[in-house]
């Protein structure tokens, strides 16, 4: 437990990734989240207030649900499914728009901005914010906000103003890009609720910390339900902040296995993929070292998934950490198997997963038939598959 | 003393420091408009390495750069680009640029071959002080200056930083936000300026925002040199002359003068 408590170091660190690779102007403004963090991290009143409104707001604890029918299915070792897709707003992100967002009250800071790929912790944000009376500024790519239409109405049907990013990629990374743009020019009065695991310290630790209530939990219901931990535990991985959540409370349990299922998108020999830790080298991008997918000249490459939240050329520096030292373990899964996952669960099981945990259901689903039926699967079931309708009516050829 | 130091040493008038980014619009360009600015009386020349996520900029740098890698200009272009212009020009030669692709390079390959073509230091505005001890190594082994930022939001801790790190001069960013032409510039700036000068015999450039010569006297009022970019990216889009970059980097000099 030691060696990991005291991760990342001051300079937030795990090993050698992360740090804080931004303009001298924000530098400021991370000193004073850091101590803002550190001070309510230690405040029990603080808890108190996100614990209650996890369980009143967003509906937590989620259940760990045996999928009985889909570990007959595979006919191997048992898996259970991590249910954040129930949670208001239908993902995890809401676990961490809600801490940073009572973090920000906290802070005296009325304006919130934020990034978001899929949209779902665009919704998150302005549901957050909505919920606390924060002005809410939401920047997302427009490639991004044609696949993910209703996401984007839902933000603004919160009050949230929407920002299109029509620069490099117009996804997720130019969002990011866009919003620390924004932070650097109205960085007095603004707080930057970012969604994922990754950003300069102490984003990566923060959103850890706030994502962590799903291995909590996911640990003492297993303890309950079988009486011991699993063998493994799987999530998919864009930025990391699902898998993070759950993978770190396990992180000193040596016998559970991680893996983080990134996205093969259409094969990671074609290049239109974004398996940065199965694909990529260590680079420096939006404030942190860790892997990237990159050029040889170091410039940050497009990346491809058929779930958006995925679709991002960057990783959290944590997992790169783990990833380093052998303690998780990184695969991919393309497209099409990700579908095929999607459509397994939604026969097998009554669940209609986002296509982001669709890869991790994938991935466990072909694990699970060479394994034994002692053994035991967790899988983070990060989000609910309602917004990527429009996705795959389109990808299976179907006229609605 | 270092190339860049000895442009402060023996300046009479405050030093016009220009930003073009290599490749923009063509690299063509770059080797004709450096030693025109260069002749118009410029100090030292800042050359922007493009890079794909250019967060510190604003939408014209973005544009320049997007432009500038599509036609194929990577930091390889980018030193055979100075190595002509070393032939070319006496004035100091500054890479600007993020840190990713100087950490792809490898950063002592980087540095080494920055000293072999001429380039006289480097300004890389992801880089803060507390991130930057590895490169200074390889910055003062191949006798580069390394030019670390302060903005306006600095805290006094941090002028004591970055005013002892810094070498060559120390940039001041105007103002908190990206690079890009501004019809005003903060009234908060002279005080900055005087703030980091109590600390500091570093010379202090002003960059950010800048973009009339009004603005640059008013700079020049406080500062050592003045960092102009946008608004020069913006006069070599669609001029092949190059004539009103050149007509607008004389008007910065006699406002400077």
């Amino acid at each position: 437990m030691r060696r990991n408590k005291q991760l990342p170091d001051a300079q937030g660190y795990f090993g050698q990734f992360g740090g804080r690779f931004v303009p001298e102007t924000l530098i400021p403004a991370l000193d004073e989240l850091e101590t803002a963090y550190e001070k309510a991290k230690r405040d029990p009143s603080f808890w108190a207030e996100f614990d209650f409104l996890s369980h009143d707001y967003s509906g937590r604890p989620t259940p760990l649900y045996f999928a009985e029918r889909l570990t007959r299915h595979c006919g191997g070792a048992q898996i259970f499914l991590k249910r954040e897709d129930l949670l208001h707003t239908g993902a995890h992100k809401i676990n961490n728009a809600l801490g940073q967002g009572l973090l920000a009250r906290r802070m005296k800071k009325r304006r919130i901005i934020a990034e978001t790929g899929a949209g779902q912790h665009g919704v998150a944000a302005a549901t957050i914010c909505a919920k606390l009376g924060l002005d809410c500024v939401v920047y997302m790519g427009e490639e991004d906000m044609q696949r993910q239409a209703l996401n984007v109405f839902r933000m603004k049907l919160l009050g949230a103003e929407l920002r299109p990013v029509s620069s490099g990629t117009k996804t997720l990374k130019d969002a990011i890009n866009e919003a620390i743009r924004d932070w650097v020019t109205n960085v007095k009065n603004t707080y930057y609720l970012l969604g994922s695991a990754v950003g300069p310290h102490p984003y990566p630790v923060m959103v850890r910390d706030f994502q962590s209530v799903i291995g909590k939990e996911a640990r003492e219901q297993i303890l309950a339900q079988c009486g011991r931990l699993p063998d493994y535990i799987i999530a998919c991985v864009g930025g990391g902040s699902n898998s993070i959540g759950i993978f770190h409370p396990f992180v000193n349990d040596k016998n559970v296995k991680f893996i983080g299922v990134e996205a093969a998108g259409k094969g990671i020999r074609t290049g239109k993929h974004a398996a940065t830790l199965a694909a990529g080298t260590v680079g420096v991008l939006h404030g942190a070292k860790s892997y990237v997918l990159q050029d040889d000249a170091g410039q940050i490459l497009g990346t491809h998934s058929i779930a958006a939240g995925l679709d991002y050329p960057g990783v959290g520096p944590e997992h790169s950490y783990y990833k380093s030292i052998g303690r998780a373990t990184y695969v991919a899964v393309n497209d099409k198997e990700a579908l095929k996952a999607f459509q397994l669960l939604c026969q097998t099981e009554g669940i209609i997963p986002a296509l982001e945990p669709a890869h991790a259901i994938s991935y466990a689903a072909k694990m699970a038939g060479s394994l034994d039926k002692e053994q035991i699967i967790v899988v983070n079931l990060s989000g609910h598959g309602d917004k990527d309708m429009d996705i795959v009516v389109k990808a299976l050829g179907v006229t609605l | 003393m270092s190339r860049i130091a000895s442009a402060f040493a023996q300046a009479k008038h405050t030093a016009l420091i220009p930003y073009i980014t290599v490749g923009y619009p063509t690299v063509e360009t770059t080797l004709k408009v450096v030693p025109l600015f260069a002749s118009t009386g410029c100090d030292i020349i800042e050359l922007g390495i493009p890079f794909s996520d250019p967060l510190a900029d604003g939408a014209t740098i973005q544009q320049a750069s997007y432009e500038a890698l599509r036609h194929g200009v990577t930091p390889r272009v980018c030193f055979e680009v100075a190595q002509e212009l070393r032939r070319r020009v006496k004035i100091p030669l500054m890479f600007m640029t993020y840190y990713n692709p100087v950490l792809k390079f490898g950063l002592e390959q980087f540095c080494s071959k920055c000293a072999a073509v001429g380039i006289d230091g480097l300004i890389i505005p992801d880089l803060p002080p507390e991130e930057g001890k590895e490169l200074e190594q390889s910055t003062k082994r191949h006798g580069l200056d390394l030019v670390y930022l302060l903005s306006p939001a600095s805290t006094e801790e941090r002028i004591r930083l970055v005013t002892s790190r810094s070498s060559g001069f120390i940039y001041l960013v105007s103002l908190t936000g990206v690079t890009g032409a501004r019809d005003k510039l903060p009234e908060e700036l002279e005080s900055f300026v005087a703030r980091v000068r109590g600390r500091t015999e570093k010379p202090l450039c002003v960059g950010f925002g800048i973009s009339t010569p009004e603005q640059a006297r008013r700079v020049a009022r406080v500062a050592d040199g003045v960092i102009v970019g946008s608004r020069i990216i913006q006069l070599l889009d669609k001029d092949k002359s190059l004539k009103n970059a050149c007509s607008f980097i004389k008007c910065l000099r006699e406002a400077l003068l």
